[in-house]
């Protein structure tokens, strides 16, 4: 599952730049297939975790109007090279995703 | 024999409680009230039990004047206001218009930056709760069809 999940971090001092990208249809439940006139139902992700060496540092909860295939990009304190980066999501349907990487 | 037994019970205990205590986490978490309000009010109160809030300089919020492709609308929000607990993206004029929320934890810089969707020109507002209230700030981003300008 690991490739639904694009992270690139950065050390600067003890602040962590992240900047991700999941891969996700994010389908609001409102959009009709153009084909078939159907309602295309709702399938987005929920909640996105950020964890360093285990403890959580984001969360992020995620409605239908976050755009398909997510970016989001944000910092934290207290990382240092060598430490666990943990990202993990979450969608309506139960579906997940996860990627482990070390800080480098 | 006994041992290994014992242990093999134990090592099975632990894998269950790894396996079901983060999934018991996330559906906690997820603020379904307020993400299914389609007022704003509604969302606000789901989400933080009011709508209430004060306009506040000190959050920077970063959206274009004029988003081409509604779908894809960058958001960036940064503060300066302490004892931040969490960051949220409110677009007034969406069929339910609570976006997103970011938690912020200790260590946790108060920047972030995604993107949105939004369904038509509206005010996008980003809203700060810190340990001593509500603070937000709002800018209009207008949507144009078609792409030919506003």
């Amino acid at each position: 599952m690991a490739n639904t999940i694009k992270v690139k971090s950065k050390l600067v001092g003890d602040v962590v730049q992240i900047k991700s990208l999941m891969l996700h249809p994010m389908e609001t439940g409102s959009r009709k297939d153009p084909d078939s006139g159907k309602i295309i139902p709702k399938h987005h992700i929920t909640q996105l975790i950020f964890t360093n060496n285990g403890a959580q540092v984001m969360v992020a909860n995620f409605s239908t109007a976050v755009s398909k295939n997510p970016y989001f990009s944000f910092s934290y304190k207290g990382g240092k090279a060598g430490d666990t980066l943990n990202v993990s999501w979450v969608d309506n349907l139960g579906e997940t995703g996860e990627l482990e990487t070390q800080l480098k | 024999m006994q041992t290994t037994r014992r242990a093999l019970i134990k090592g099975c205990l632990a894998l269950l409680a790894v396996a079901t205590m983060p999934r018991a986490l996330w559906a906690a978490a997820w603020p379904e009230k307020a993400f299914s309000a389609n007022q704003m009010s509604a969302a606000m109160v789901g989400l933080f039990g009011t709508d209430v809030t004060t306009a506040s300089d000190k959050i920077m919020l970063k959206v274009p004047e004029i988003a081409e492709n509604g779908a894809v609308v960058p958001v960036t929000i940064k503060t300066s206001l302490e004892n931040v607990e969490s960051i949220s993206i409110v677009v007034e004029h969406n069929p339910m218009p609570m976006v997103a929320t970011f938690e912020i934890l200790p260590g946790t810089l108060t920047d972030i930056s995604c993107r949105i969707k939004m369904a038509k020109t509206s005010d996008v507002t980003a809203v700060v709760k810190t340990s001593n209230g509500l603070y937000s700030t709002a800018k209009q981003v207008k949507v144009t069809i078609g792409g030919c300008g506003g």
